[in-house]
């Protein structure tokens, strides 16, 4: 069996900050009662962190979990590694009424990184970027430009953004764009 | 003749010559002139034609306000109309010319409506252009849309780039002059979050040209310190080249920043357009200098007083050698003043006030330039360039007391505040009679979302024109937004100084009694040439609304949106009304400010970016193979592959032929695959769908339709049980997020203690659709699962291997034939397209696209939303009766089905139309019926819905609604075609292919 | 361009990052029910200058509908609150009655 390939195949853009498309990432879709302890027990047994609070991930090692809405995570993790955290997080969950689904191809993840990449996706999305607003471990839920899209911080001066894979070409066109030399603001 | 001083100038770098050319010209300015002070200084006061009489126009203001010093700037995909010199930064290589005049600046045709001015009064638009009819199409429309527009349209893309930037903040401190340099000092003091943005390339504003001192400094000094200052704090932003344009609900500000304007094709963002929200809004956008209305006021070298001034101190560019100063207030005597220091002759100051003791008059006097009290023009001589001036008493009626020959004529009627951005939200404006303007009503500003005023006016545009007031007021507006969020400010504070100035007088028409020939030479609106004798006609006639005056007579609806005429006009209309100016009012402030280009609010949205494309993650092998796409929704979809020789037509016959035949292989990837998981899923299914879902067995599919509150068909697809409690939905390629989003609302909104969640998992699958009498050979050529007619028959799925890629396999079919549509990870699919290709090869596949599909659905008479469906059709008209449930109490559309009019038996109803020729029926084709209607029109009686060439029946076929339609078979209806001639059709059965679905059912 | 708060998720969202859903606590009438109920429910929109109550999605954010009361002709936002409400938060109401008291309530 062939490999699976994500939507740009790792493609990267060297602008003043560098923007990267990272290859396929492990991503589940979790949706349930978030204060359910079995539910909790379930999180932490697979992933190995507690549910994150309101706007928040949590990570551990390579595995993250991000709080979506008030009904739904997004766990993230190896991509090799979803289909056995599914099995395992389903058998975990028993009877509670939820719902947990492998969502990896169906997402692009971005890397953008730099000390300028705030302002980057302060070009793209109506989101408050300021270092002294949005710190690490935040996660927001918004658009980019016409598409929507999550990003957090996933290192010092690095985010990380999620789309939908179909748009990944458009979300590279505009990360381009925002990041091409010569566009510098200086904001923040 | 204006020239270039040998000495001076605050804002040029004599070091740094740059070359430009003006229609043509080649000539050199410095760097730090704007376009204006670099025409002056090579002796090019007049610059443009006015929009109706095509009157010699000359530079009047040195910013923002300018109403006639418009140029058309650069060249090629750097073209731009109508750039306003007095703000435009020259720079190396600036090429421009003027506009508005044929075939030259210096000699131009139109201007011969100049001489029927008589014939062109206010309202000329409105009254002429009737009669005959027949004028207006051959004879006024082209003549008006010769003369039409200013400057000329791009012709080629543009070739710069625009971004937006999304910033937030607590006050955002619009003007960077020394007043909102003060609040923006006093304001981040508190700790706030400030942003200050200026639209010049300079800080500090006017105050330097004004000498104005401030803490006992020169103000360029204080500028300097405030803005150090400011720069060092880590809390506020600092923006020049940035123009406040508008202000909008909740703490919403546009900005437009000039990033690469004076570099062109530096590889930097042209403009960059911020969308700031702000918590608080502080304007401090100065104040405008008003023209005063004498005749000839419009010729150039007729300039405001401190445009004058500027032009001498910050570029060293002296507009004129004599320069006979007009006024009714102080400020004026500054450029008097200002021209006797650096050596030009200033003739006279003719102040129309009875008495002039002031400060400044009484320094100017001192310097011993003649000031005379109580005068005014009563006419400017000159055409192309002021010669001179004749002066008359104010009080009377313009008999000429004496004639002074001069070059330049400084005119100054006082200032009005920048109001606008404090009116774009609904702010109020008060009356100021003592300085005769309006300036805002701090007891009434726009609201926010809190219902608490957000904007707040400081220094001159708050109406506190003077160095110490503007201050001191700065001071209070950036306290004031700070204590309104909470904070405290700190209050020390600089103190400014300057001469005292005495009062005004509102001077509106000069002379007072001046004759209609003098008035029909006094220029209110100097670009859409609109003069006090209109503004009085348009009130004799019955105008007087001033909103309506304004379009009736288009003062202020030039270029400049009045910045300059407003408030005169709005005087001389109360005058004309006999009504006080408050009670006439101002016409309504919208943004922008100063317009922004279309680029930059398009911003980063062109070229491949201008919208999402959405791609399947079968794209790129598409693009390789020959593909013409269709978009359907932001996808691109294969419309057809076409080999080399081969038309549209023929290529898509060919894949209905070969899929009909051999087997075919369709990019299905978009469409919308929706998991619903729940111990209530059932039963939500069931008030979703027309149908009855919950029944189905695990394993199986059934076709559903959706239907919305009003009981019109909005989807359809087939669902899949994928185990006791989940569900997967399939929708239209369009419909997916639609249908997503319509879920969750009833889940969310209606139904919120049902237990159930749901997924969309289009994206996370591609779709592969195997179909043909050989389909079956082909998957089992690739191996791995049982996909035979016992294992896998039709209307089931299955889970398993296919040649080594993990899949779901549904039997269904839109085409009628053995199909299979296959769902495997999109990460593998283009993996898995490849595999299919190279295992179908033997096999005669080839891959179609979507039209092969909409030729072969309606072959089988099957339905597609968007074709059969419009959002008025019911499934019922649609003959879908058999997938509607009687038995079920209630579901989405229902009661709306149950409406009379839903049920009456006229309803046109979906049946196939066979033409008698053969033929295929136009699309979008309607059925007329014996008679007219009460319009004369003919009687209809249907229409088509889908029509294609069968490659299979080889003719025509299509489906459509017509009245009564299926009690009707057998008769024939007719459809005229455009251009004459009609096609008539029988009526029968729309499945017009293997009725009984023999070739599925194997 | 309005700024709700959405109240599931607590981020202030431009109006860019939501949709409308137009008004709010309308009460269903599906099968059976009478023509003046069924008009009620789709077509009578009470479309008021002044207090109104309105359905808005976080649809860019965390996709929950959300209700809202706000000034149709200020734009002042008196609170949001959640979908699952069969009519306003006593004390949204009262604080609606303080700053409008000439406000006649929101049936």
């Amino acid at each position: 069996m062939s490999e699976a390939i994500s939507a740009l195949g790792g493609a990267r853009f060297e602008g003043y900050v560098t923007v990267e498309e990272v290859g396929p990432v492990g991503m589940i879709t979790l949706r349930g009662a978030l204060g359910s302890p079995t539910l909790a027990k379930a999180v932490e047994s697979v992933m190995g962190v507690e549910v994150p609070a309101s706007r928040r991930i949590e990570t551990a090692g390579t595995k993250s979990v991000a709080w979506m809405s008030p009904d739904e995570l997004l766990l993230v993790l190896p991509y090799a590694e979803v289909t056995a955290t599914q099995a395992a997080l389903t058998a975990a969950l028993g009877k509670d009424h939820a719902l947990a689904v492998d969502v990896s191809d169906a997402r692009a993840v971005f890397r953008i990184k730099g000390d300028k990449a705030r302002e980057v996706l302060a070009k793209l999305c109506p989101v408050d970027l300021s270092p002294a607003v949005f710190h690490a471990g935040e996660v927001r839920r918004t658009r980019a430009a016409q598409v929507a899209a999550a990003l957090w911080l996933s290192g010092g001066d690095e985010f990380t953004l999620v789309c939908f894979r179909s748009v990944a070409g458009y979300v590279m066109g505009l990360l381009r764009a925002s990041a091409a030399p010569g566009g510098e603001v200086g904001l923040f | 003749m204006s020239t270039r001083l040998s000495k001076g100038g605050r804002l040029i770098d004599r070091a740094s010559a740059q070359e430009f050319s003006f229609n043509g010209k080649r000539l050199r300015g410095f760097k730090g002139d704007t376009l204006a002070a670099a025409l002056l200084a090579n002796d090019q006061v007049m610059v443009g034609r006015s929009f109706k009489y095509h009157r010699p126009r000359g530079i009047v203001a040195s910013g923002a306000e300018e109403p006639n010093a418009l140029v058309n700037l650069g060249k090629g995909g750097r073209f731009e109309p109508n750039q306003r010199t007095t703000t435009t930064e020259l720079f190396d290589g600036a090429s421009f010319t003027s506009q508005n005049h044929w075939p030259s600046l210096e000699f131009d045709i139109g201007v011969l409506n100049n001489y029927a001015a008589r014939m062109l009064p206010g309202g000329f638009y409105y009254k002429t252009f009737m009669y005959p009819r027949a004028a207006w199409k051959h004879l006024f429309e082209p003549i008006v849309r010769q003369s039409a527009g200013l400057g000329q349209v791009p012709k080629d893309p543009d070739a710069d780039r625009y971004e937006y930037v999304y910033a937030f903040t607590d006050i955002l401190i619009v003007g960077g002059g020394i007043a909102g340099l003060q609040a923006a000092l006093t304001a981040a003091s508190s700790g706030a979050r400030v942003m200050l943005i200026e639209q010049t390339p300079h800080w500090g504003g006017r105050a330097p040209v004004d000498g104005v001192s401030i803490d006992g400094k020169p103000a360029a000094e204080w500028i300097k310190i405030a803005v150090e200052a400011l720069e060092n704090m880590g809390n506020v932003t600092l923006r020049l080249r940035c123009m406040g344009a508008g202000v909008y609900d909740h703490g919403y500000v546009l900005a437009d920043e000039k990033v690469a304007d004076h570099t062109p094709g530096d590889g930097r963002p042209k403009h960059r357009l911020w969308r700031i929200r702000a918590a608080r809004v502080v304007t401090t956008t100065g104040a405008i200098e008003r023209p005063l209305s004498f005749a000839g006021n419009d010729i150039p070298g007729v300039m405001l007083a401190a445009a004058v001034r500027d032009y001498v101190v910050n570029y060293a560019v002296s507009p004129g050698d004599r320069t006979v100063v007009v006024t009714n207030n102080d400020d004026a005597y500054r450029t008097a003043i200002a021209l006797v220091e650096v050596g030009l002759s200033v003739p006279l100051v003719i102040d129309a006030r009875p008495t002039a003791t002031g400060a400044l008059p009484e320094k100017a006097r001192a310097m011993g330039i003649r000031v005379e009290t109580g005068r005014a023009i009563a006419k400017v001589k000159g055409s192309r360039r002021v010669t001179g001036v004749a002066i008359c008493q104010q009080a009377g009626e313009g008999t000429v007391i004496e004639e002074i020959s001069c070059d330049t004529v400084a005119m100054s009627g006082g200032w009005s505040p920048v109001v606008h951005l404090w009116s774009h939200c609904g702010g109020k404006l008060i009356w100021d009679a003592a300085q005769a303007h309006f300036r805002p009503d701090a007891t009434r500003p726009p609201t926010g979302a809190d219902g608490q005023g957000f904007v707040i006016a400081g220094g001159a545009a708050n109406g506190a024109l003077q160095a110490e007031a503007t201050l001191f007021d700065a001071a209070n507006a950036g306290k004031n937004a700070a204590q309104g969020l909470g904070r405290t400010a700190k209050s020390d504070l600089s103190t400014a100084s300057a001469e005292a100035e005495q009062p005004m007088a509102p001077i509106w028409v000069m002379p007072q009694g001046a004759s209609v020939q003098l008035r029909s030479k006094m220029w209110l609106d100097f670009q859409n040439d609109v003069k006090v004798s209109d503004v009085q006609l348009a009130a004799r006639e019955g105008y007087t609304s001033v909103e309506h005056t304004k379009r009736y007579t288009t003062l202020g609806m030039a270029t400049d949106q009045g910045k300059l005429s407003n408030i005169n006009g709005l005087a001389v209309l109360a005058d004309a009304l006999n009504a006080e100016i408050p009670q006439v009012g101002t016409t309504t402030f919208r943004p922008p400010y100063t317009p922004v280009t279309l680029g930059a609010l398009a911003g980063e949205a062109r070229g491949e970016i201008f919208q999402p494309l959405r791609r399947t993650p079968i794209h790129e092998w598409h693009e390789a193979n020959r593909v013409e796409w269709e978009p359907v929704g932001l996808w691109r979809r294969p419309y057809t592959f076409k080999r080399s020789g081969e038309t549209t037509e023929q290529a898509v016959h060919r894949e209905v032929v070969n899929t009909r035949t051999n087997v075919g292989l369709l990019d299905a990837s978009t469409l919308g695959k929706l998991l619903v998981k729940g111990p209530d899923a059932g039963k939500f299914l069931d008030m979703l769908y027309t149908g009855v879902m919950s029944t189905l067995p695990v394993g199986k599919c059934r076709y559903g339709l959706m239907c919305n509150e009003n009981g019109f068909l909005s989807d359809d697809g087939v669902v899949a049980r994928i185990s006791e409690d989940s569900w997967l939905c399939h929708t239209t390629s369009g419909g997916a997020d639609r249908i997503h989003a319509w879920m969750e609302d009833w889940l969310q909104c209606e139904w919120w203690d049902w237990k159930v969640y749901t997924a969309n998992l289009t994206e996370q699958y591609a779709q592969v659709a195997v179909v043909g009498p050989n389909a079956r050979k082909v998957l089992e050529k690739l191996g791995g699962m049982d996909v035979s007619k016992e294992t896998l028959p039709f209307m089931q799925w299955a889970d398993g291997i296919l040649g080594g890629f993990p899949v779901r396999v549904y039997r269904i079919s839109f085409s009628g034939e053995l199909s299979y549509e296959i769902a495997v990870p999109a990460g593998l699919g283009r993996a898995f397209w490849d595999a299919c290709i190279a295992a179908g090869a033997e096999f005669g596949m080839m891959p179609y696209g979507t039209e092969a599909l909409h030729i072969m659905r309606a072959e089988k008479g099957f339905i597609m939303i968007g074709d059969e469906t419009d959002g008025t059709i019911i499934p019922q008209d649609l003959g879908l009766g058999w997938a509607i449930s009687k038995k079920k109490a209630d579901f989405l559309g229902k009661r709306g089905q149950e409406r009379v009019h839903m049920t009456d038996p006229e309803r046109w109803k979906l049946v196939g139309l066979e033409t008698l020729d053969g033929s295929v029926i136009p699309d979008g084709a309607i059925a007329v019926a014996p008679g007219v209607n009460a319009n004369g029109q003919r009687n209809t009686e249907g229409r088509v819905t889908s029509t294609y060439y069968s490659p299979t029946l080889k003719r025509g076929i299509a489906m459509g609604l017509v009245r009564r339609g299926p009690e009707r078979m057998g008769e024939t209806v007719e459809f005229p075609k455009i251009g004459g001639g009609s096609v008539t059709a029988r009526i029968v059965d729309a499945v017009f292919f293997d009725k009984d679905g023999e070739k599925a059912n194997v | 361009m309005l700024t709700l708060e959405c109240p599931y998720c607590g981020v202030k969202a431009e109006e860019t990052e939501l949709s409308p859903g137009y008004e709010a606590h309308l009460k269903r009438f599906g099968a059976g029910s009478s023509d003046d109920d069924y008009e009620a429910y789709m077509f009578a929109r009470k479309n008021p200058k002044g207090v109104h109550f309105e359905r808005w999605r976080h649809v860019y954010g965390c996709g929950k509908w959300f209700l809202a009361a706000r000034d149709t002709a200020t734009l002042e936002v008196f609170g949001t609150y959640p979908a699952q409400s069969k009519a306003p938060p006593e004390d949204l109401i009262a604080r609606i009655k303080a700053k409008r008291p000439e406000w006649e309530g929101y049936k």
